[in-house]
């Protein structure tokens, strides 16, 4: 079973590589572009298929757009910037002890900073019900993001997005693999 | 920022591709059968007008599947009989067969076919039922269907599901090249549809009660959203895309409302959106999380799950507003509630020695474990409500299973292709 999942998966990134072609008297069509999100200006992420028509579209302006001019600290490897992902306990979105200098590092350079934005990812572990963990790693990046507040960080810089159990950073199903993917990543747009 | 421009890349050239074949290959087995299963027999139709799908095949499987007949092999079968007056009783009394269905498809007048067929029962001799079905030449296999739900209604009482449908999300790949799409297949996993792929995560698929719209939370623009989409005419409509989460929606019984977790004004909370106008009413106001509504069936009702106590928990509250009654007091972890189709029920996630699907009843305040995995989740009834439809993961392995209310019989649908991360079956 797990042979044929693998190949199925080679099959299936294989037929997206190549872009195969189709059959079948379907409509797929291109959503509108959305502006991206991320600043990366891609298209919409999203096509609807065999039952779909229409455009995807209409996104919003999404995180931020500051940074230019902004930020040799922020590329490099060495700073204390560097380092942006804050880990919780299961089913918590307190922030421990050990974190709180991390968030402090970026809380200090946003202060320092008015225009730089940054975006706060909440997510959790794949345990649970996903919409749950939807809020709940919601309240992580809120949580982050209050710290933040409280040392002089506008909240127009900070933008908070969650996705749950959605996006794992490590895909193992373990206690090891769940404690890393119980966490919030500090991102800058354009860095 | 990498990571998201190959994203983005990927998706420009599937857009250009267009793949329409379902690649999440869905089959299903019975891992526990029940005692006391009807003997029928499926004889073959004559259908020498008709060479699409073996209808008689389709109709025995699903009525194994059900887990309430034991349908004959065809090699054992004393007689193949097609037209009604060569049916010779006595063969079939002394094989133990009391039902017996014969059938055959003709051409019509219109170009296209019917499917006529007869129970009778063989013991006192006497014919149960005799239907006519027209059907298109692709409509074979959802012709099957109704007939076993036809023969199925006959001889339990129960209304059958073998024509309805599942909703589920799948995603493929990792990393770079993840892609998760919404795909909507028979029941026997057969006809697979995708209903939207994207690079970004799709979530929380809920069925419009007359199952011609489904109402869904997607990424594609970075943030989430909810949709709500037509499934015939593939149009969609944003329904909400406030700043933080548009999360969890469910429609209300009467198909007028969609009740949805936003985060716009501070914490998760309840939000009730009128469809046609558009306008929103909040629900819930605490500083805790609120999420997961779902609509009793007579609309009088919601079931949420909260942390209001620390913990989540499940509570009640009315449309109308409200204190919230809470519901759920075993365990530590009680979340995604749903109400069964006569309302007298809540199927949820209980987590305490992994997460299980629990089914509460709502007269005596019992809890009942029904699943057996480490980590169950997305509970969802069958139309009939004889059936929960959920997701078991078990060191990696995702598994669409159905389990029956009473615990005793379990189906998996297996999903072939990455992991499943959301279902919902169709009214």
């Amino acid at each position: 079973m797990k042979l044929i999942k693998s190949l199925l998966t080679l099959l299936v990134l294989s037929l997206v590589l190549n872009g195969c072609s189709s059959k079948g008297g379907v409509t797929e069509e291109e959503g509108e572009g959305a502006n991206d999100a991320y600043g990366s200006g891609r298209k919409s992420g999203a096509k609807v298929g065999k039952y779909g028509r229409g455009g995807a579209g209409g996104g919003r302006g999404g995180y931020g757009s500051g940074g230019a001019g902004l930020g040799g600290e922020l590329d490099d490897p060495s700073s204390p910037l560097a380092k942006r992902v804050i880990y919780f306990m299961y089913n918590s979105d307190e922030v421990m002890p050990e974190y709180k200098s991390v968030i402090s590092t970026h809380a200090n350079y946003l202060a320092a900073h008015p225009d730089q934005t940054a975006t706060l990812e909440g997510h959790a572990d794949e345990r649970g019900s996903s919409e749950y963990n939807i809020a709940l790693s919601e309240q992580r990046a809120k949580s982050v993001a209050r710290m933040m507040n409280l040392q002089g960080v506008s909240d127009s810089q900070v933008q908070v997005v969650s996705f749950g159990e959605e996006k794992p950073s490590v895909s193992g199903h373990d206690e090891s693999a769940w404690q890393q993917n119980r966490r919030v990543e500090i991102s800058y747009p354009g860095h | 920022m990498c990571r998201r421009m190959i994203n983005a890349f990927i998706v420009c050239l599937l857009g250009c591709s267009g793949i329409q074949s379902a690649l999440a290959e869905l089959t299903v087995d019975i891992t526990k059968g029940t005692q006391g299963a009807l003997p029928i027999a499926i004889v073959p139709f004559g259908q020498a007008a008709y060479r699409g799908e073996n209808l008689a095949a389709i109709v025995s499987e699903d009525l194994q599947k059900s887990g309430r007949f034991t349908p004959m092999a065809e090699g054992q079968m004393p007689e193949r009989p097609v037209p009604p007056g060569q049916v010779n009783y006595t063969a079939w009394q002394s094989s133990g067969q009391e039902n017996v269905v014969i059938g055959r498809v003709v051409q019509n007048d219109a170009g296209g076919y019917e499917a006529e067929f007869v129970l009778f029962d063989a013991i006192r001799g006497t014919q149960l039922l005799s239907e006519r079905i027209p059907f298109k030449a692709q409509e074979g296999r959802h012709t099957a269907h109704r007939i076993a739900d036809i023969i199925y209604k006959q001889l339990t009482g129960d209304r059958g599901i073998f024509n309805t449908r599942v909703a589920f999300v799948s995603a493929t790949g990792a990393g770079k090249s993840r892609e998760y799409r919404l795909e909507i297949a028979d029941t026997d996993g057969q006809d697979a549809k995708t209903v939207i792929t994207s690079s970004e995560p799709i979530m929380s698929p809920s069925w419009s009660p007359d199952g011609k719209r489904i109402a869904y939370v997607s990424f594609e623009d970075g943030p989430s959203a909810i949709f709500i989409q037509n499934l015939a005419t593939g149009e969609r409509q944003k329904v909400s895309d406030a700043a933080g989460i548009n999360g969890a929606p469910a429609w209300s019984p009467d198909g007028t409302e969609l009740a949805m977790t936003l985060s716009k004004d501070g914490s998760p909370d309840i939000y009730l959106l009128d469809v046609a106008t558009k306008s929103l009413h909040r629900l819930t106001r605490d500083n805790s999380i609120e999420t997961e509504p779902n609509w009793s069936p007579d609309g009088r009702r919601l079931v949420f799950t909260s942390d209001r106590g620390g913990k989540p928990q499940l509570y009640l509250v009315s449309p109308n507003g409200g204190e919230p009654e809470r519901l759920t007091f075993e365990g530590e972890y009680n979340a995604r509630g749903v109400f069964s189709p006569d309302g007298r029920s809540i199927a949820m996630v209980h987590g305490g020695n992994g997460y299980r699907i629990a089914l509460m009843d709502l007269g005596s305040r019992n809890l009942k474990v029904l699943s057996r995995g480490r980590q169950d989740e997305s509970p969802g009834f069958s139309p009939d409500g004889k059936w929960v439809l959920y997701i078991s993961r078990d060191g990696g392995s995702d598994q669409l299973s159905a389990v029956s209310v009473d615990g005793k019989t379990r189906q998996a649908l297996d999903v072939r292709a990455g992991s499943v991360r959301g279902a919902a079956w169709s009214p």
